[in-house]
């Protein structure tokens, strides 16, 4: 045997006795976590990526001003593009959870891609803090222990929307959404609040690209308030039209506030100047995370952050805030689950708290289209807020309490 | 549902389907001539668009932009044409389905690396607004310089393919490329320049439609589906088929779209009718193209004697 040999095996058992000692001095309730893992999976690639990118950068930005800390703990934030295929993400969950053995999950954008992952989190109980996609059904009867919304209940948008026209006074609305799931909710929503006569309520197919023909119906309707659910490409399409059709001077155009964010502002371009629409969150919202928060995205992306930034920005600081009380506890499911429900940080969109089904109660603002400072076009808050403290309508179907 | 409405209705058929039919036109050939079947055309009219809507804000100009974006997108199909696409005519179908696939993304993701994922792009101020046809009827300016632009087009397509030695040879080719082979046809030339009128038009077709819908990757894709619904009802090969298709097609998505619900309201509970309404409107455009496969499985003017 040689003395380099037999050196190496000694230093081996004294590393075995070292962590065998390690290991008892841990026995103590849970073993302290060294750092926190993040498994974020997003559409980062493809038509749609627009959105999944500025999730990434708003979470990215949180840790890196952070000292790339999350709580006090070195943070490794694993990034993967689920390719707007929900195969994809369930298989990128099921990577991350097994192997990559992350402590939380986030990231999905769109609700459906979201849907056929996340049971991945569940059943390994892992916990999935979802900074968009807020579906009804996890927030009534499915609702579930290891799921929170950082964002927006899927139909709240649509509800400040309604409520809006209801204290505007409208009398007459007309609503046009595409023939899906998600069209026949968000119209769903805007009812449930807005008191005055639902003129028409026009579905139109998935992805349509020329909308002249229903314009031409509500030219002749003349309705006092529209509202429109088009996302994507779509909306852009159709505000475009709109305004090019001259409805803009009879008929005020209202939309949910993604409708209206800076990846839609960029490419319709002045033709948004005076649009309407709800949101929970505005580049102007006058507190002073969210200040740093719109010049520090500025200073690294040099661009203006949209609603997804901030709520991706957010999902990072609720992780932070919770790790932080947990002080390294990230094994007690327990623990963390009443860590994130209590988490104290100071979100960009002002106050807001969990609800007992784990989605926010917050305030929904109005929001205009205006110029800024410097000419560029932007979302502004108007007035006062459409509701304060507002949940959702699904919470007495849920059984956690 | 009033007579004017039903005008202004047919104006947006029209308009539509004239679009339809500078993207059909170019697509149709390429089929028919070159038996290539190419679904990166839709990508010439992603970047006809991007190019028009670049060069606008770069001149200042809506109209040199667009006037510019023409050629040069013309050029680049041809470029194109004759480096890589060249390459995939002797290959079966499913080649060509796949190496055009394969186009489709790298250009999506090069003009995201060039421009970004979206441009804005707005109608000239002059045509903004609606103008008044006749009274109470009101129509946007810009889609009544759509349909001139159309109307234009179609007719010196014809006169090109009907009237002159090109148009000729076009047409030898479709019907039967052996042939005019044989009898001395320059076809490679005759290909790259086929290839380069389809790509112009695209531009014509992407660039006009900035205004109206958006700018983005990913545009040619939605599109594409509906010029290929075209050429099928047209006749592969046809350029009339395509301007006959396209008109059709046009008519009857925006009519089955406006129409259709007022005459379920008629006979249907409203309940049913609201559901069917839609759901049959997002279907007529394939039942049409199911019905003229049925009763002409060529097409109606099949280029092919």
């Amino acid at each position: 045997m040689s003395v380099r040999h037999s050196f190496r095996l000694r230093s081996l058992t004294a590393a075995c006795a070292a962590a065998g000692l390690a290991g008892l001095w841990g026995l103590a309730p849970a073993q302290a976590a060294d750092k926190v893992k993040v498994g974020f999976v997003s559409t980062l690639s493809g038509p749609s990526a627009g959105l999944g990118v500025d999730i990434r950068d708003g979470f990215l930005l949180a840790t890196k001003l952070s000292g790339g800390k999350l709580g006090g703990l070195p943070a490794e934030v694993i990034v993967s593009d689920d390719q707007f295929k929900p195969d994809v993400g369930k298989q990128l969950f099921e990577k991350n959870i097994k192997r990559d053995k992350v402590d939380f999950m986030t990231g999905v954008v769109f609700s459906n891609i979201m849907l056929a992952s996340v049971p991945e989190a569940f059943s390994s109980k892992t916990f999935y803090i979802s900074p968009n996609a807020a579906p009804s059904n996890l927030a009534g009867k499915e609702c579930n222990p290891f799921f929170f919304a950082v964002s927006w209940p899927n139909d709240a948008y649509h509800e400040a929307a309604g409520a809006h026209a209801t204290r505007k006074g409208y009398k007459n609305a007309y609503l046009l959404a595409p023939n899906y799931q998600a069209g026949k909710d968000s119209l769903a929503g805007f009812k449930r609040h807005f008191k005055g006569k639902i003129g028409a309520e026009v579905y139109t197919k998935l992805g349509q690209l020329d909308y002249s023909a229903e314009l031409a119906e509500i030219r002749a309707a003349k309705p006092e308030v529209l509202y429109v659910f088009l996302p994507g490409g779509m909306g852009i399409n159709f505000i475009k039209q709109f305004v090019g059709a001259g409805l803009s001077k009879d008929t005020t155009l209202l939309v949910p506030g993604f409708g209206s964010d800076q990846d839609i502002i960029r490419p319709v371009g002045d033709s948004m100047l005076g649009l309407f629409d709800a949101a929970h969150w505005a580049l102007d919202l006058d507190n002073a995370a969210n200040k740093k928060f719109v010049a520090e995205f500025e200073k690294e992306y040099k661009r203006l952050p949209s609603l997804f930034a901030s709520q991706g920005y957010d999902a990072a600081l609720l992780i932070d805030a919770a790790v932080r009380d947990l002080k390294g506890r990230l094994d007690d499911k327990d623990a963390v689950r009443k860590a994130l429900r209590t988490a104290k940080f100071a979100s960009v969109r002002g106050d807001f708290k969990f609800n007992s089904n784990h989605y926010p109660i917050q305030n929904y603002y109005l929001r205009v289209v205006g110029k800024d400072g410097q000419g560029r076009l932007v979302n502004k808050t108007l007035g006062e807020p459409i509701f304060r403290n507002h949940g959702d309508a699904y919470v007495q179907d849920c059984s956690m309490k | 549902m009033s007579g004017l409405l039903l005008i202004e209705q047919s104006l947006n058929g029209l308009q539509f389907g004239l679009m339809l039919f500078l993207l059909a036109a170019g697509l149709t050939l390429v089929f028919g001539i070159m038996d290539m079947i190419n679904l990166a055309h839709g990508s010439m009219y992603m970047v006809g668009a991007f190019v028009a809507a670049w060069l606008v804000e770069l001149t200042g100009s809506f109209v040199i932009g667009v006037i510019l974006a023409v050629p040069l997108t013309g050029l680049f199909g041809m470029a194109m044409e004759s480096t890589l696409l060249r390459t995939l005519y002797a290959r079966d179908h499913l080649s060509q389905v796949l190496a055009t696939f394969a186009l489709i993304l790298i250009l999506n993701e090069s003009v995201r690396m060039i421009w970004g994922s979206d441009l804005p792009m707005s109608a000239p101020a002059a045509l903004a607004g609606p103008v008044e046809l006749m009274p109470g009827l009101s129509y946007p300016a810009y889609r009544l310089l759509i349909i001139a632009v159309g109307l234009l087009l179609a007719l010196a397509l014809y006169v090109l393919v009907a009237r002159t030695r090109i148009g000729a040879l076009v047409r030898a080719g479709a019907s039967n490329r052996e042939m005019a082979m044989t009898m001395g046809v320059n076809i490679a030339r005759l290909f790259t320049a086929v290839f380069g009128v389809g790509a112009a038009l695209c531009a014509v077709a992407g660039a006009l439609l900035g205004p109206l819908f958006a700018v983005q990757v990913g545009m040619g894709e939605s599109i594409l589906i509906l010029a290929f619904v075209v050429i099928v009802i047209g006749g592969i090969g046809s350029v009339r088929g395509a301007l006959v298709g396209s008109l059709l097609v046009g008519m009857v998505d925006t009519l089955g779209r406006t129409v259709m619900p007022h005459l379920f309201r008629e006979f249907l509970p409203p309940q049913m009718a609201s559901a069917a309404g839609p759901a049959v409107a997002s279907v007529i455009v394939y039942l049409l193209m199911a019905v003229v496969l049925f009763v002409k499985p060529e097409g109606l003017f099949p280029a092919r004697g």
